[in-house]
């Protein structure tokens, strides 16, 4: 297995191909470094060769680090796995450093042989770092490319010298977006941010990079910093102008992440440190913040769940085996309503013909205008070109005709949450479509045992539930009723992959898997306020964990008339059983009074006249006063996050979900659960079973049964287990 | 063994506005050390031989306030070469801090006498021209929550929820109180005019007065850390990050409730009863007991409040036994939490105004304070007196005087 391939052409210039066998994109492996490595050597050693090209044998560069690889070297470590993960960074930086210095003599800066990068598209994470240490980089004008960072989302950030080379290049200001928000761009925005030297015609590529390097003088093959001089574009920490960037960009990153990612913090770090060093000091500077962040259990944990476990689900890890390719090719859409129309939208996006139905032509016709909307929209930021309207709108079929729905081999169905109106649909619509056809209903709250009884074919019938705004939201929550067939799920994952959205797939129990988890947030926190808990204490606590919106918000956001709902539909549900809650007072109290959220301007919130927040709504003291006596603020985080993660226990307990990694994505991707934990699952194994046990018996005993830990989990407390270790990759639910 | 440590004497120069256009700009911040030390010198008449050292308080000490600038103020001024110098940082109550140090000295029995004080030139050497690794390591920054002190200073205001009209209200008395105070001549014991080398005189009293400001007038001024809270870079999320218990932050601070920025300088002569003796002086107070303390670095600005409790419980004494109070009027936010939490009357506290009419020179206000409040208890006939400043990163500092 060869991951480097070597040439030497007629001309004197050594052609290095990055070409990993079996992959799609070149990831970067510890002996892929070794191989690159020995390449260098011998373009160095061997005074006939002028200089070199790094280049890639797939139609993109590279996508970046195999971050199993960090992995490895961490268990290779041992009892100091520091030691090992700061060896295996540096060696990294060895061979970055030995490309940039290229044989150029330490004193005078001459001597060196030009090697360039020629990166015939995407270059991501280390693909935009060796570049970075090249003397030049080309690439391709390759629309599909994306050059940038993003080693940020995964709870990382670049630790193979792009951090420190990037803020040398281009200043703390001019880095900060491509290092603090991961941003990646297509190549001429990377050109013009001065993230890469030139963009050229792909058949152009080595004949380009092979022309600058005939040309390349001495002094072209120093880097800046390297030179005698240097500056660091807007000044340095204690420069005048660098010293207000540097207090902006730490306020900055400590407001936007709450204190919550440790990878922004230890990124900046760096950053600060090496910028008052000499470049080589700062590499290493940069590699003991990098091992820093990587012994950190919340990067492991996101990049597990970001990473590693959502690409695995998106690629079918819990898809049914022996299923053929169940792709879709038309879908029907009924119900062209809000729901409706965000999944006719990424159903036409991802290229599937659309029968948009609705009761009335106006209906259907407004849920596909939603698409043009999104299209113009596309346009106006360039992003899109009217051909790509008019495809994407030629796509979608808005009508009331039920018969157009013939030869469709999906159907999605998003009408009103009642039992009778959908079985009355489902009715209809099988006895139009073909036998093969799988019936699927977006139900956020019915159980779908319970819907497929009106249908004729239930093992062909399962649950779709889109998070609102479906072509915003990423994941997708499929669930099987009691006698949803294999071919279902397999056809229900395929559209998903089809629609670029990550799947989990879990079974029919009371609110499924997300909203049986966000229900107890909200919940807890109307206790909280019945109380006298400071409403602003709930919700920045919330923030502080890393949720998007703090409970009282999302309650607005979802609308007090939607808790109240599901509070009567489940005491109906459970009768005598129901645990009744001060909590359910507070969200009776904003029903009656009609302040229904976002959607009335009043709610926890105010809003002015165009439905901006103002603040929270001074009046909810009247009815429910601050006591004197607040909650420290770990006690109310600790009790809004297991609300939640003990629900997620329960629901793996109870067989809803199969597996914990879609509990864990799910939770992140579904509702913003504390991304730096890696989901509920990690951030108990983060926490320790013991530890966790050891907190929810506190908040048992001062605040109710509910927190009283499930079985399972005072199990592994005992036994010492940890969810990954006990219910791991391969490992399904007890 | 210990002493007792006596003021003998203070002196201070006037406050100048602390802008280029301020009277005081012209004169170097070594330059207006010296002309205070010989000024104390020569109204006392002391042997500056009996005199260990200078402790002086400096914030900024980069530039012409660099390079130990006591020592170059030693050598600048009329003093003996023997008189050593050392410059001491603590933010704004660096003056009262060299106070408290010398203080320190003496009762230890570490020399005789002291001159301590301070000085800032903030028109010449601007605040913040020292760096400083709080603001931008982000290791540290973030750990202690850090914000600039006009954030602090807001934070205050709506945690205790003192409202733009109570700061404002308060800014107006102070300035009342220091217009009055300048017309009686109430400040004429310690100041004295700066002179250049001619003896034609620079400036011969505080220039920041602004005894007709009212309501209306400070109505009008825009808050003045709003949109660093707000905006760029964002201060208040970090605010809130550390008390999670407010919804957001109430700006109400501006250029008019704040205290201004200015040039000026002040000396106190230290001594034990011996070198009193030996000089002729007759001892104007004793320092009874001094104080400082850490607070959260966030709110920053409370640190008068835990200090004084500590000074308290170190002499035994109730907030009641204080005759005459001095609070660094660095915010209006900073006083209304001290009053309101000793529930001090306003007629024992900053009775002629304070730093939000006449500036506040950083390295000096800890010693004009500390001037100030002994004028007025000789003035005012009262026993005991106590001056206290809020200070930068979150500490306080304290000092109680006794007259003898």
């Amino acid at each position: 297995m060869t991951d480097f391939h070597y040439k030497l052409d007629d001309d004197g210039i050594a052609i290095i191909t990055w070409d990993c066998p079996d992959k799609s994109m070149n990831i970067m492996s510890e002996t892929g470094f070794a191989e690159l490595n020995g390449h260098i050597d011998t373009v160095l050693g061997d005074d006939a060769i002028k200089g070199a090209i790094i280049t890639s044998g797939k139609d993109s560069f590279a996508a970046g680090m195999d971050l199993t690889v960090l992995a490895e070297w961490k268990e290779k470590g041992g009892d100091t796995p520091a030691r090992a993960l700061m060896d295996g960074v540096m060696q990294g930086h060895e061979v970055m450093r030995k490309i940039e210095r290229a044989g150029m003599d330490p004193k005078t800066n001459k001597g060196g042989k030009p090697i360039v990068a020629a990166l015939p598209g995407t270059g991501l994470g280390i693909g935009l770092e060796i570049p970075l240490a090249c003397h030049r980089i080309f690439v391709a004008d390759n629309p599909k490319a994306k050059i940038g960072l993003p080693e940020i989302m995964v709870g990382i950030f670049p630790g193979g010298g792009g951090t420190t080379r990037l803020v040398r290049k281009l200043g703390v200001m001019n880095a900060s977006s491509f290092l603090l928000e991961g941003k990646t761009v297509a190549p001429a925005k990377a050109k013009a941010a001065g993230l890469i030297d030139e963009v050229v015609p792909a058949d152009e590529l080595i004949s380009s990079a092979k022309a600058w390097i005939e040309s390349a003088t001495d002094a072209d093959l120093v880097k800046p910093w390297d030179a005698k001089g240097y500056k660091m574009p807007g000044g340095t920490p204690y420069h005048p102008a660098g010293f207000m960037t540097f207090v902006g960009a730490t306020a900055m990153v400590h407001g936007k992440t709450q204190g919550a990612f440790p990878a922004a913090k230890a990124m900046l770090a760096a950053v600060y440190e090496g910028a008052l060093v000499p470049f080589d000091q700062a590499i290493r500077i940069e590699a003991r913040w990098f091992t820093n962040i990587l012994l950190n259990p919340s990067s492991s944990a996101m990049i597990n769940s970001l990473f590693i476990n959502k690409g695995a689900l998106e690629k079918g890890a819990v898809r049914p085996k022996g299923i053929p390719d169940q792709s879709v090719k038309k879908v029907g859409v009924l119900g062209a309503g809000m729901m409706g129309a965000g999944i006719a939208l990424v159903s036409a996006l991802a290229g599937i013909e659309v029968v948009l139905i609705d009761q009335s032509q106006e209906a259907a016709d407004k849920g596909k205008a939603y698409s043009e909307a999104h299209a113009d929209k596309g346009i106006a930021r360039k992003k899109s070109t009217p051909e790509k309207k008019e495809k994407l709108l030629s796509l979608i079929t808005a009508t009331t005709d039920l018969e157009a729905l013939k030869g469709c081999d999906l159907i999605v169905e998003a009408v009103f949450e009642d039992v009778g109106v959908k079985a009355e649909m489902t009715k209809k619509v099988e006895a139009i479509v073909g036998e093969d056809c799988i019936f699927a209903t977006n139900t956020s709250t019915l159980p779908i045992s319970e819907l497929a009884k009106a249908s004729a074919r239930p093992e062909q019938f399962i649950g779709i539930h889109f998070f609102s705004p479906v072509d915003k939201m990423l994941l997708v929550e499929i669930i099987k009723g009691k006698e949803t067939g294999d071919r279902a799920v397999a056809k229900s994952l395929d559209f998903v992959r089809q629609i670029r959205k990550t799947p989990i797939v879990v079974n029919d129990e009371r609110f499924f898997y997300a909203n049986r988890c966000i229900i107890p947030y909200g919940a807890e926190a109307n206790r909280m306020v019945a109380e006298g808990v400071e409403p602003a204490l709930i919700e920045n606590a919330a923030k502080q964990l890393g949720f998007p919106l703090g409970p009282l918000q999302l309650g607005d956001e979802t609308s007090i008339d939607l808790a109240e709902k599901i509070m009567r539909a489940t005491k109906a549900a459970l009768g005598n059983a129901y645990p009744a809650s001060n909590g359910d007072d507070v969200v009776q109290k904003l029903f009656d009074m009609g302040r229904l959220g976002r959607k009335t301007k009043s709610g926890f919130y105010d809003y002015d006249e165009k439905g901006k927040r103002t603040g929270l709504w001074k009046g909810l003291g009247d009815h429910f006063p601050v006591s004197e006596d607040q909650p420290s603020l770990t006690d109310v985080q600790h009790r809004l996050a297991m609300a939640q993660v003990l629900e997620a226990v329960r629901a793996l307990e109870e067989g809803v979900l199969e597996d914990i990694r879609e509990g864990d994505v799910g939770a992140i991707l579904g509702w913003g659960f504390m991304p730096w934990s890696g989901g509920p699952f990690s951030w108990l194994d983060i926490l320790g079973s013991q530890k966790a046990v050891e907190i929810c018996e506190d908040l048992a005993a001062r605040y109710g049964d509910r927190f009283e830990p499930p079985a399972l989990l005072k199990e592994m407390a005992k036994n010492g287990e940890s969810f990954y270790g006990r219910f791991g990759a391969d490992a399904k639910a007890a | 063994m210990t002493h007792d440590a006596y003021i003998y004497d203070t002196a201070r120069s006037p406050r100048g506005k602390g802008k280029k256009d301020g009277s005081l700009h012209e004169v170097s911040a070594v330059r207006l050390s010296a002309e205070v030390l010989n000024e104390l010198q020569s109204r006392t008449g002391f042997d500056s031989k009996d005199v260990d050292d200078l402790i002086w308080g400096n914030v900024s000490q980069v530039g012409e306030q660099g390079g130990c600038l006591a020592r170059s103020a030693v050598l600048y001024s009329d003093l003996d070469e023997s008189v050593a110098g050392v410059s001491v940082n603590r933010f704004c109550a660096s003056g009262l801090e060299a106070v408290n140090m010398a203080a320190g000295q003496v009762m230890g029995g570490m020399g005789n006498a002291y001159i301590a004080g301070g000085v800032e030139s903030m028109s010449r050497v601007p605040m913040g021209s020292d760096g400083g690794a709080i603001a931008v390591d982000p290791t540290l920054a973030m750990k202690a929550y850090f914000v600039p002190q006009g954030i602090s200073s807001d934070i205050i205001a709506t945690k205790y929820g003192f409202t733009r009209d109570m700061c404002d209200e308060y800014a107006v008395e102070s300035q009342k109180r220091a217009a009055q105070a300048q017309k009686e001549g109430r400040f004429d014991k310690s100041v004295f005019g700066i002179t250049d080398q001619n003896g034609l005189e620079i400036l011969g009293h505080d220039e920041m007065v602004r005894g007709e400001t009212n309501m209306q007038t400070l109505g009008s001024l825009n808050p003045s850390f709003k949109a660093q809270g707000e905006v760029m870079p964002g201060f208040d999320a970090i605010a809130l990050l550390k008390y999670p218990e407010l919804e957001k932050i109430n700006h109400v601070h501006h250029a008019g409730n704040s205290s201004g920025i200015a040039d000026g300088a002040a000396a106190i002569l230290i001594g034990n009863k011996e070198f009193g003796e030996r000089n002729g002086l007759k001892p104007r107070a004793r320092i009874k007991a001094t104080a400082k303390i850490g607070t959260d670095p966030t709110i920053m600005l409370t640190g008068p409040v835990p200090v004084t409790e500590r000074i308290l419980e170190r002499t035994g004494m109730n907030i009641g036994d204080i005759d005459l109070f001095e609070v660094n009027e660095a915010f209006a936010s900073v006083v209304l939490r001290f009053q309101h939490y000793f529930n001090v009357d306003h007629s024992k506290l900053n009775v002629n105004g304070g730093a939000i009419a006449m500036g506040h020179p950083l390295g000096a206000t800890g010693a004009v304070i500390l001037g100030t409040l002994l004028d007025e208890m000789e003035r005012s006939d009262k026993e005991t007196g106590l001056a206290t400043l809020c200070i930068g990163s979150g500490m306080g500092a304290a000092t109680i005087l006794e007259r003898v």
